[in-house]
């Protein structure tokens, strides 16, 4: 893994939505490692930010750069490592928690994935660099396991979700998100529906604890700055400011919602 | 540029569109939302054509016509129902996240719908025999299973494009038949065609390489159009 | 961007329409059963084929846009396709008049192209909801050049199938589509075609010239407008 690289690299993005402009002109960089915390009123564009790292958006203008792959041209190569936990837990009712984890980890490639080395799913020309090609499958189911325990999930996995409480959704919604252990992590409001015991068990995963590069979107403003390195301030998709979290002062953050 | 370390390689288009068609499966084995109503909805519409065309039984060009029309007007409930647990329930993100071959879900909802049908018709076509068919079924019964065959490959394949190309619309609902139906004339031209000779009594299988050569040219090139479209329907 | 060459094939089209209505009125022969009203062949048929390859050119432009990411490649594309539902329209219509005046119904089911561009028709129709009700304009493009494509290569297949039915149940009633014409028929039929042909280009041109010129008046006024407007 390159150290040096930058996980996450905006110059100058702009998103539109027919005539309305999401965002224009962001331009941010974060460093492995480390937190951004994005704040800004809802329609701000904070979520339209997180969709564009997560490639599920192209951006317009400007050059977007995430774990060293330009998007959209190289969205591919960053699927695998990048994380997203958004509003939707993306979990299918009818199916059970293990079962919704079970289809990501096959979506991921860790359940029934192939052993040899091979084309990228678009046949793009370099390969990703394989560390260890032996993903066989009682490994995958074991992640499952794993994932379903690290969230406390590992009891209630075997029933439908659509009969689970929105605090239980969302664990299963870190689980599914941080299944494939990835690089990065892209979170919208990760604490919502939790109880605080909740988010404390999901700490190690997703919080500063983890160790990983994370993007957090957040309305507490104390909160998240006091848990970032980085603070994005947006408003009506402009940039307000952008700036090491130590120095931005909480008034200042609040004024984005006036 | 660097390139992330992945610790495993992608999953091939092949056992994404597996996993994807394992997850539809079983949410419709839960749920019984398409088949039963597609099922359901054929037999219904036979006793409607009792009524409305005042007959106990039909023969050749007329038992053709109400029996493929009939399946033809259950796929459209197939084709609308295709995408709605993507659209109810966290949409395809989780698909788009993955470091996949997005083709891989056209496959899968064609296959599924290839195999709704396929359930459909077990039960319809008996029930066709039953209701509403004059001559024997059987002597006619490998024929027309062939054309069933070939006319579901096209309708799935067509299918699965014209749900995702709705999906998105306000009236996808309305949208989705006023799309279809247009598109399998053909097939309805070549099965009904088909498979009058063979509901008459007679054993003619006149001209029905014709038929058969027109339902394949039909198959191979939507397969290959929804199969090389489909992928700039996801692409945002 | 799209007005190249607008001023010659505006006034070639309006030669070519004149040359053929001459011909049609003054040069064509009069046909024995039918009389007078069997000229409107001369404008039922041409447009007929018109709008089919206007469709059938909308879903090249849907590839070409598809490939490039050239949203003016879409804007060709919904042109063809929408002035070809008009032309659509006028074919069916035309095609009433000649089958009631002719054969004194107002609908028939033994002429393949009358019969297959119904069914292209009723497809075509359901372009405009399925473009208009997908608001991201982006998105709108794709999935109109998707819809464009299966369309395109759906219109010659249709039309196969169509004849091959009406080939099987009733002998072809019409001969004058494809059969053998004579020579005044022929020119002037082909004259009529390339007058179609020049009419739909030219209008093809004209609608997207104005509306590449109100997508730059809208560009502009949103350039215009202050920042910083939330």
């Amino acid at each position: 893994m390159d150290g040096a690289q930058p996980a996450v690299e905006l110059k100058g993005v702009e998103r539109r939505y027919g005539e309305r402009v999401a965002l224009a002109r962001v331009t941010v960089t974060l460093p492995r490692g480390q937190t951004l915390a994005v704040l800004g009123p809802n329609g701000a564009g904070k979520t339209t930010l997180l969709r564009i790292l997560a490639t599920l958006l192209r951006p317009h203008e400007g050059t977007a750069r995430v774990l060293g792959c330009e998007l959209p041209d190289e969205a591919w190569r960053a699927r695998g490592s990048v994380g997203y936990l958004g509003h939707d837990p993306l979990l299918y009712r009818e199916l059970t928690g293990r079962e919704n984890l079970v289809y990501h980890a096959r979506l991921h490639g860790l359940i029934g994935g192939r052993r040899v080395p091979s084309e990228p799913p678009d046949e793009e020309s370099a390969r990703p660099r394989l560390h260890d090609s032996s993903s066989s499958v009682a490994d995958g189911y074991a992640r499952v396991d794993e994932a379903l325990a690290a969230v406390g999930m590992d009891r209630r996995a075997d029933g439908p979700v659509r009969e689970l409480s929105k605090g239980m959704v969302q664990r299963l919604a870190v689980a599914r998100a941080t299944l494939h252990r990835p690089e990065l992590l892209l979170l919208d409001e990760p604490r919502a529906n939790l109880d605080p015991a909740g988010a404390e068990a999901l700490e190690p995963l997703i919080g500063r604890a983890s160790g990983r590069t994370r993007v957090l979107v957040t309305h507490d403003v104390e909160g998240g700055l006091a848990e970032a390195d980085l603070a994005l301030g947006l408003r009506a998709g402009r940039q307000a400011f952008c700036r090491p979290a130590a120095e931005v002062d909480p008034a200042e953050a609040r004024r984005l919602y006036r | 540029m660097s390139v992330p370390a992945v610790d495993r390689p992608p999953p091939s288009t092949f056992s994404t569109a597996r996993a994807i068609l394992r997850k539809d499966l079983a949410i419709e084995l839960r749920t019984k939302e398409s088949v039963p109503a597609m099922t359901l909805f054929t037999v219904t519409v036979f006793v409607l054509f009792h009524f409305g065309l005042d007959r106990d039984t039909l023969e050749g060009d007329l038992a053709s016509g109400v029996l493929w029309v009939t399946l033809l007007l259950a796929a459209v409930i197939g084709v609308s129902r295709l995408f709605a647990t993507e659209r109810d329930q966290g949409g395809i993100d989780g698909l788009l996240l993955a470091p996949v071959d997005r083709t891989a879900l056209w496959i899968a909802k064609a296959t599924a719908l290839f195999l709704y049908l396929t359930a459909v018709e077990l039960v319809a076509v008996p029930a066709f025999a039953i209701l509403l068919l004059g001559p024997d079924l059987l002597p006619a019964l490998p024929v027309l299973a062939l054309l069933l065959v070939a006319v579901n490959i096209g309708v799935a394949a067509i299918g699965a494009l014209v749900s995702a190309l709705a999906a998105e619309t306000r009236a996808h609902e309305l949208i989705v038949p006023l799309m279809l139906l247009p598109l399998v004339v053909p097939l309805l031209i070549a099965a009904a065609s088909a498979t009058e000779p063979l509901l008459r009594g007679d054993q003619g299988a006149e001209d029905l390489l014709r038929w058969l050569g027109l339902l394949t040219l039909y198959d191979v090139v939507f397969v290959l159009i929804a199969a090389a479209v489909f992928d700039f329907l996801l692409d945002d | 961007m799209f007005s190249r060459g607008i001023k010659p094939l505006a006034i070639a089209t309006a030669v070519m329409t004149a040359v053929s209505l001459g011909l049609v009125f003054f040069y064509a022969p009069l046909d024995a059963d039918q009389g007078f009203i069997q000229k409107i062949f001369y404008v039922h048929v041409p447009l007929a084929i018109v709008a089919l390859c206007g469709f059938v050119a909308g879903g090249i432009m849907g590839v070409i846009h598809l490939r490039t990411g050239d949203r003016s490649w879409d804007a060709r594309s919904y042109v063809a396709i929408h002035m070809s539902i008009i032309l659509g329209v006028a074919v069916l219509v035309t095609g009433a008049l000649w089958a009631k005046a002719a054969w004194g119904h107002w609908w028939l089911w033994d002429e393949p192209v009358l019969v297959s561009f119904l069914v292209v028709f009723l497809l075509y129709c359901v372009y405009y909801p399925l473009r208009f009700s997908i608001e991201d304009p982006e998105r709108q493009a794709r999935y109109s050049s998707v819809f464009a494509i299966a369309a395109g290569a759906f219109v010659p297949i249709n039309f196969a199938a169509v004849r091959m039915a009406e080939a099987f149940t009733h002998p072809r009633v019409l001969s004058q589509t494809g059969g053998s014409m004579p020579g005044e028929m022929r020119l002037t039929f082909i004259a009529c075609l390339v007058a179609v042909t020049l009419l739909f280009v030219t209008l093809w041109k004209f609608e997207l010239t104005a509306k590449n010129a109100s997508a730059q008046l809208n560009r502009l006024r949103r350039a215009l407008e202050p920042e910083g407007v939330s």
